[in-house]
């Protein structure tokens, strides 16, 4: 069974512990700044919003790389970066309709998220379940669940 | 090693930037941010000098798990001495600055002498630079913050800056970070504009990856988070209703000090309590509580983000507060509510937005404000020297108002900017200042929880709750429930309290992980993260070693135990109200005892053997 990550800005709290075990699983430290998932801090509304790679069926990153070095994991349907046929010429960032895949210039290569081979941190260390690991065809499930709950059927007569 | 080892030193006189080793031998035995800093201070400069002379040192300081995924791990203090209190100060905040210094490759930064212009220190990575601060000078923090962005055109910034309350030498001035955040108590924010430093503003692109032993550490840290969030206070009460929920309790309690202290028991509590900014309001609909929000690495989320009301008359006509912000905590809301009898939440929450705004310590503010609510109502002050306004218990447009010109340093605000006891003092009724060492009560009444009298008469910094929450056990039972009309065995309590705080403020974490986290939850975070022997003795040693420097300073500064007191409402008036009625506190039941405990003379001072115990050269 394929899994997507799921997203609830509801009920982030933007404390980062996402971006800490992003940073800690891919790159081996604690740093915001190396995270593949990002949270965003909408001050004046009072919202956080975690947000990363969607995995697209049709990955535009992937039919942008004139290298191929972006390949699809069978296993888990993430497109992942082969960094040793990257070439960082950031094609993909421009193809990326969302900007979750980006440059580093530390390396010259692009990043993004792999979904952690199939087991990610980032949900793992979230302490608010607003970021979860679900199944993919179910995506809309939380939602659904929430609008069903309203439909008040339980007090008709 | 959790340190990176690096501290920065700027000399502000001379307009320099300079690296410099960590002292490690220190380090060992003073683990990081307050008690090291702490060791820092009090190396470099005489304790005598006044607290607003270049002579004083300003250190921004994180701990070893600051910038780690440690649940909390996102402390930072301001250590310095105090303006309001003479004494040591160290004020801690949360958001994301301290992280942020640390990853920058800093452990701390200690700012000397006195920049001849208003400058403000940007710092990236290695990179230090004094920069000038013309074009934020005399602007509130909020709007600092917005030029310094526009300026950098660098959305991840961050930033911590002193408003204008700080600038016109109010003298509980905070420095303010990540808009709302606050290293509030003890006028810190003061002493870093007597240095014409307006502003830090950081960009850590490093991380933390000097860990001892990360695997360690990770499956440390997790356990921490799932006992934090299989408590009720820090997994579900902290969450919803975020300190606040202390409001109702604390009045049921009978220990709501109310009106300037006269009174135990608000009547208007549930009007500005947590449960209060949960409920929708008339005119929108909509409750005061946008959101909670968590500091940097926290797993509790205690943080409150609020809207006002857009039709209250504080913000009517200024659309620049009608977005969401730094909410009323507990602490706020009573300062700035119960102690001047005033119920409206939108005017509690405007005034606690511009404390930030201007960077207040709402506690001291709210206090000093009731003082001289209580200093109008006896006549000694009259509409003549507050500038026409009525200072009447209750009245939140006498409250917003003065919040007004307090934070830009005008008018009466200018008196209230002295606080509590230079105010009392200025008109003649120096007892009617609710004070210790000068610094503002908290908002537990020592009457009717005895414990946390004595806590409040021996910190370090001045009255305070933050260096011995005794609140924890006196009324809810952590770790283990005590009488809080007792006297009891309280001074072998707060001692405890004391030595754990100066671990958990050491360390870089929240001294409200506490709520569930004993010592033996953090020791093992702290020794994976650490290089080093940390075991759980010699934690504990390292704590009571922290608290006894402190002493020291204060002692050498010119304290004494005669300083180890609670004004005389609390000794002499008993509560009139609730559990606590008829009741003192008993503080001379329980003062000599804890100076025992301590291994201190009849005196207050710490004896040879003490000193030789500690390690304390």
């Amino acid at each position: 069974m394929q899994k997507s990550l799921h997203i609830n800005p509801a009920k982030c709290t933007g404390c980062l512990q996402c971006e800490m075990a992003c940073s800690y699983e891919n790159e081996g430290v604690f740093n915001p700044s190396k995270s593949r998932i990002k949270v965003f801090n909408f001050e004046h509304e009072g919202r956080f919003v975690p947000y990363t790679c969607t995995q697209c069926a049709e990955a535009w990153c992937l039919h942008a790389c004139p290298v191929e070095a972006i390949r699809v994991n069978r296993g888990t349907g993430a497109k992942e970066v082969l960094t040793s046929l990257c070439v960082g010429c950031k094609v993909c960032t421009i193809a990326c309709p969302f900007g979750t895949v980006n440059y580093s210039q530390e390396t010259g290569k692009v990043v993004k998220c792999d979904l952690c081979g199939g087991d990610p941190k980032c949900a793992e260390a979230c302490p608010t379940q607003a970021i979860t690991y679900v199944d993919a065809n179910w995506t809309g499930l939380d939602k659904m669940r929430a609008w069903a709950a309203k439909t008040g059927t339980s007090h008709a007569a | 090693m959790a340190w990176t080892r690096k501290v920065l030193r700027v000399n502000l006189t001379e307009g320099t930037c300079k690296p410099e080793p960590l002292n490690m031998e220190w380090a060992t035995l003073y683990l990081g941010q307050r008690g090291l800093a702490s060791k820092y201070l009090i190396s470099e400069i005489d304790p005598k000098i006044n607290a607003l002379s270049p002579e004083n040192k300003l250190i921004m300081t994180t701990g070893p798990l600051t910038g780690t995924p440690a649940s909390t791990g996102g402390r930072y203090s301001v250590v310095t001495k105090s303006p309001l209190t003479g004494t040591i100060a160290c004020s801690n905040s949360g958001g994301f600055i301290g992280a942020e210094i640390k990853m920058a490759g800093w452990d701390m930064i200690i700012f000397e002498g006195k920049s001849p212009k208003p400058v403000y220190l940007f710092l990236e990575n290695d990179k230090p630079e004094l920069r000038d601060a013309s074009f934020i000078w005399g602007q509130s923090a909020w709007e600092a913050d917005k030029l310094i962005r526009q300026k950098h055109q660098d959305p991840l910034i961050r930033i911590a800056t002193v408003g204008r309350s700080a600038e016109q030498g109010c003298l509980f001035a905070g420095v303010i970070n990540d808009l709302h955040r606050a290293a509030g108590r003890s006028g810190v924010g003061t002493v870093m504009a007597s240095k014409n430093l307006k502003a830090v503003v950081v960009r850590g692109t490093k991380g933390v990856a000097n860990i001892k032993d990360p695997k360690a550490f990770m499956e440390a840290v997790r356990k921490g988070k799932e006992v934090l969030h299989n408590n009720a206070v820090t997994g579900q009460g902290l969450p919803q209703y975020g300190t606040q929920v202390l409001m109702n309790v604390i009045n049921e309690v009978g220990a709501m000090p109310t009106r300037n202290w006269r009174e135990v028991h608000f009547e208007g509590a549930h009007k500005i309590s947590g449960e209060a900014m949960h409920e929708p309001r008339a005119s929108d609909n909509k409750p005061n509580l946008v959101t909670n929000a968590a500091c940097f690495s926290c797993t509790i989320a205690c943080g409150r983000i609020s809207t006002i009301d857009k039709e209250h008359y504080t913000i009517v006509n200024k659309p620049q507060y009608w977005g969401a912000s730094g909410g009323l905590e507990y602490e706020a809301a009573w300062a700035l509510g119960s102690d001047t009898g005033v119920d409206d939440l939108d005017a509690l929450t405007y005034a606690n937005f511009l404390c930030n705004e201007d960077g207040m310590d709402p506690i001291s503010f709210g206090a000093t404000v009731a003082a001289a609510m209580e200093l109008y109502q006896e006549g000694v002050l009259t509409t003549e020297q507050t500038g026409g306004l009525e200072l009447k218990f209750g009245s939140a447009e006498a409250l917003t108002t003065l919040a007004e010109l307090t934070a830009k340093g005008e008018g009466f605000g200018k008196d209230i900017g002295l606080g509590s006891k230079r105010l009392c003092e200025k008109y003649g009724r120096p007892e009617l200042s609710m004070t210790v060492k000068g610094q503002e009560f908290p908002a537990y009444d020592a009457r009717g929880i005895q414990g946390i009298g004595l806590a409040y008469a021996t910190s370090n910094r001045g009255a305070c709750h933050l260096r011995g929450y005794t609140i924890a056990s006196e009324v809810m039972g952590i770790p283990v429930k005590t009488d809080p009309l007792h006297t009891e065995g309280k001074a072998g309590l707060v001692k405890a309290f004391q030595d754990a705080t100066a671990v958990v403020d050491s360390a870089g974490i929240c001294v409200f992980t506490t709520f569930a986290w004993s010592l033996e939850d953090i020791q093992p975070q702290i020794a994976a993260a650490c290089e080093g022997d940390w075991s759980m003795e010699k934690l504990v040693t390292m704590g009571e070693r922290v608290w006894n420097m402190e002493r020291e300073f204060n002692l050498a500064a010119g304290l004494s135990a005669k300083d180890d007191t609670l004004p005389p409402r609390l000794l002499k008036e008993p509560a009139n109200t609730g559990p606590a009625q008829g009741r003192v506190n008993e503080l001379d039941k329980m003062l000599p005892e804890y100076y025992q405990l301590r291994g201190w003379n009849a005196e207050g001072v710490p004896t040879s053997e003490t000193r030789q115990r500690l390690s304390l050269g």
